[in-house]
């Protein structure tokens, strides 16, 4: 007897408004509604500054909305989303610790004795490629390699729900087309609910489920929610060769090109946040 | 320039140096020495007065009250300034009431303490060490505050995200943050221990190197002025090796202290 799983997120009419240095008040997201069913897979794409990453904090209880709801499966977020591991744009691991020990940190402040916490990071490092690295520091790897330490430690706590914030935004383009593999490898295995945050629409397409549109900021709306039907197991090189794919792109990429000027020429502008 | 042409400059600009200090101070030159024995000494006697102080053993007594008293101001001046740091680091409202304080203490030339601590904790170790510590306090004081609040935003969002509590971040986080910015300048607070022992020797004790060269100076013994202050530069650069040796090991995941591995 199949019982439907709770929505993993809900927002709801979702507004986030931050208070400048001079008093005055920047609406970055507006009436934003999304959900994420449980084992989904949603790219949000937009334009620079649009205010995707304000989106994902929300979620993360990170920010709190100046108006409207987040809820958690069915439950509503208030402080810390506890079922969610977040992955940084920016680098987050821990610099004074070992890759080894980075991965397990996750396990070791939720009480699981140190050498058990060691072996399944060590585990982990292993399945993310990276089992000869474990006593590096984070400085002695590569771009790349951090990612997948960092990787690592999100999973190691096995989290219902995976922000991620452009993570593979730094990269070369042939590491992120690893990465992005790598991902959809691990993904398959658990089919977590993951909210993939990114500019590149080609990245969104041939990773996820959904595909999600938010406008220029600032007051960024959601204006476009394509179903990415594609089929799985997908390669993400090979992917971008398909009939399909190009279709899918052409459309969607119809709607962004208009907000990707909009928030070109609000860049260029003095005064934009 | 290889280890061994660099040795070997090195040793020959000390040469140089001791061959022309020795010969301007005893040599007269047209008739008249250009460094007056009086005031320059020259460089034989003052070996000849490290020699003594070593052969006698005298020497070790006034190093090992020197040792004792940075070491003590070293501890105690860290631990405060480790304390405060983080205590105003992570409360901004006590850290605001008490800045003007704070810097005003920290403008002050610390010697014009000596007579006070002198007066509070007598001519012994402790008045030394009080010195001492208000100099190694501001440092550590001020790195720890810095490490604190310069904790990258989002390492701190991390660590909240893994699920770490107050405490956990605290240590998991904060401290090791804090505690690399006061590694950083560990040489200069190691450095600042000492001079605080030497200076408070100097300006009234019965004993350390300070005391040492504050005698020889009452006496007008210039060779006993130079030798203190040489056997003080190399317990200083004994000590700065010891300093050297332990970041090393402790910083290890810092990009400077281990880049080519």
């Amino acid at each position: 007897m199949a019982m439907t799983k709770p929505t993993a997120v809900a927002l709801d009419g979702a507004t986030v408004a931050f208070r400048l240095a001079d008093g005055r008040v920047y609406t970055a997201v507006e009436q934003a509604n999304l959900s994420v069913e449980h084992g989904e897979f949603v790219a949000i794409v937009g334009p620079t500054g649009c205010g995707k990453s304000t989106l994902l904090n929300v979620t993360a209880g990170l920010l709190k909305p100046a108006a409207g709801t987040a809820r958690i499966f069915d439950r509503p977020l208030s402080g810390l989303n506890r079922d969610a591991g977040y992955l940084f744009q920016a680098d987050a691991l821990f610099p004074w610790k070992t890759a080894i020990d980075n991965v397990a940190i996750g396990l070791e402040i939720r009480g699981t004795p140190r050498a058990e916490a060691l072996a399944r990071a060590g585990r982990w490092l292993t399945s993310v490629g990276l089992g000869a690295f474990a006593g590096r520091y984070p400085h002695m790897l590569s771009g790349g390699q951090r990612k997948r330490v960092a990787l690592a430690q999100v999973l190691i706590r096995d989290p219902k729900i995976l922000l991620m914030d452009e993570p593979f935004g730094p990269l070369d383009a042939q590491t992120r087309q690893i990465m992005g593999n790598l991902l959809l490898e691990l993904w398959t295995a658990d089919r977590k609910a993951v909210l993939f945050v990114t500019h590149d629409l080609e990245e969104a397409i041939a990773l996820a489920d959904r595909v999600v549109i938010m406008s220029a900021g600032p007051s960024a709306r959601i204006i476009g929610d394509w179903r990415i039907t594609l089929p799985r197991p997908r390669d993400i090189a090979e992917i971008r060769m398909e009939k399909d794919f190009h279709a899918l792109h052409r459309e969607i990429w119809g709607v962004l090109k208009d907000e990707v000027m909009k928030g070109y020429v609000q860049s260029t502008q003095v005064g934009a946040a | 320039m290889s280890r061994v042409t660099l040795l070997a400059l090195q040793v020959l600009v000390a040469v140089v140096t001791l061959v022309l200090w020795q010969v301007l101070s005893t040599v007269p030159v047209f008739g008249k020495v250009l460094l007056p024995p009086f005031f320059f000494s020259n460089p034989v006697d003052v070996f000849s007065q490290i020699v003594k102080w070593f052969s006698t053993g005298v020497i070790w007594k006034h190093l090992a009250i020197t040792l004792w008293e940075s070491i003590l101001a070293f501890v105690i001046g860290s631990a405060g300034g480790i304390l405060v740091g983080f205590w105003f680091a992570r409360q901004p409202r006590v850290a605001a009431v008490f800045d003007p304080y704070v810097k005003m203490v920290n403008a002050l030339p610390r010697v014009v303490l000596a007579p006070i601590f002198a007066l509070w904790f007598g001519l012994g170790v402790w008045s030394k060490v009080a010195l001492g510590v208000t100099l190694v306090f501001f440092i550590v004081f001020f790195n720890v505050y810095q490490g604190v609040k310069e904790v990258p935003t989002t390492v701190l969002d991390n660590g909240r995200m893994l699920g770490m509590n107050e405490r956990q971040l605290m240590r998991h986080v904060y401290w090791p943050s804090a505690l690399s910015w006061m590694f950083s300048s560990l040489h200069t607070s190691v450095g600042f221990a000492v001079v605080g022992a030497v200076v408070g020797e100097y300006l009234g004790s019965a004993a350390g190197l300070g005391y040492l060269i504050q005698q020889a100076e009452g006496v007008f013994d210039v060779a006993g002025v130079f030798a203190g202050m040489f056997v003080l530069s190399v317990f200083v650069i004994l000590i700065d090796m010891g300093v050297t040796a332990v970041e090393k090991r402790l910083l290890v995941w810092r990009p400077t202290a281990a880049a080519r591995d």
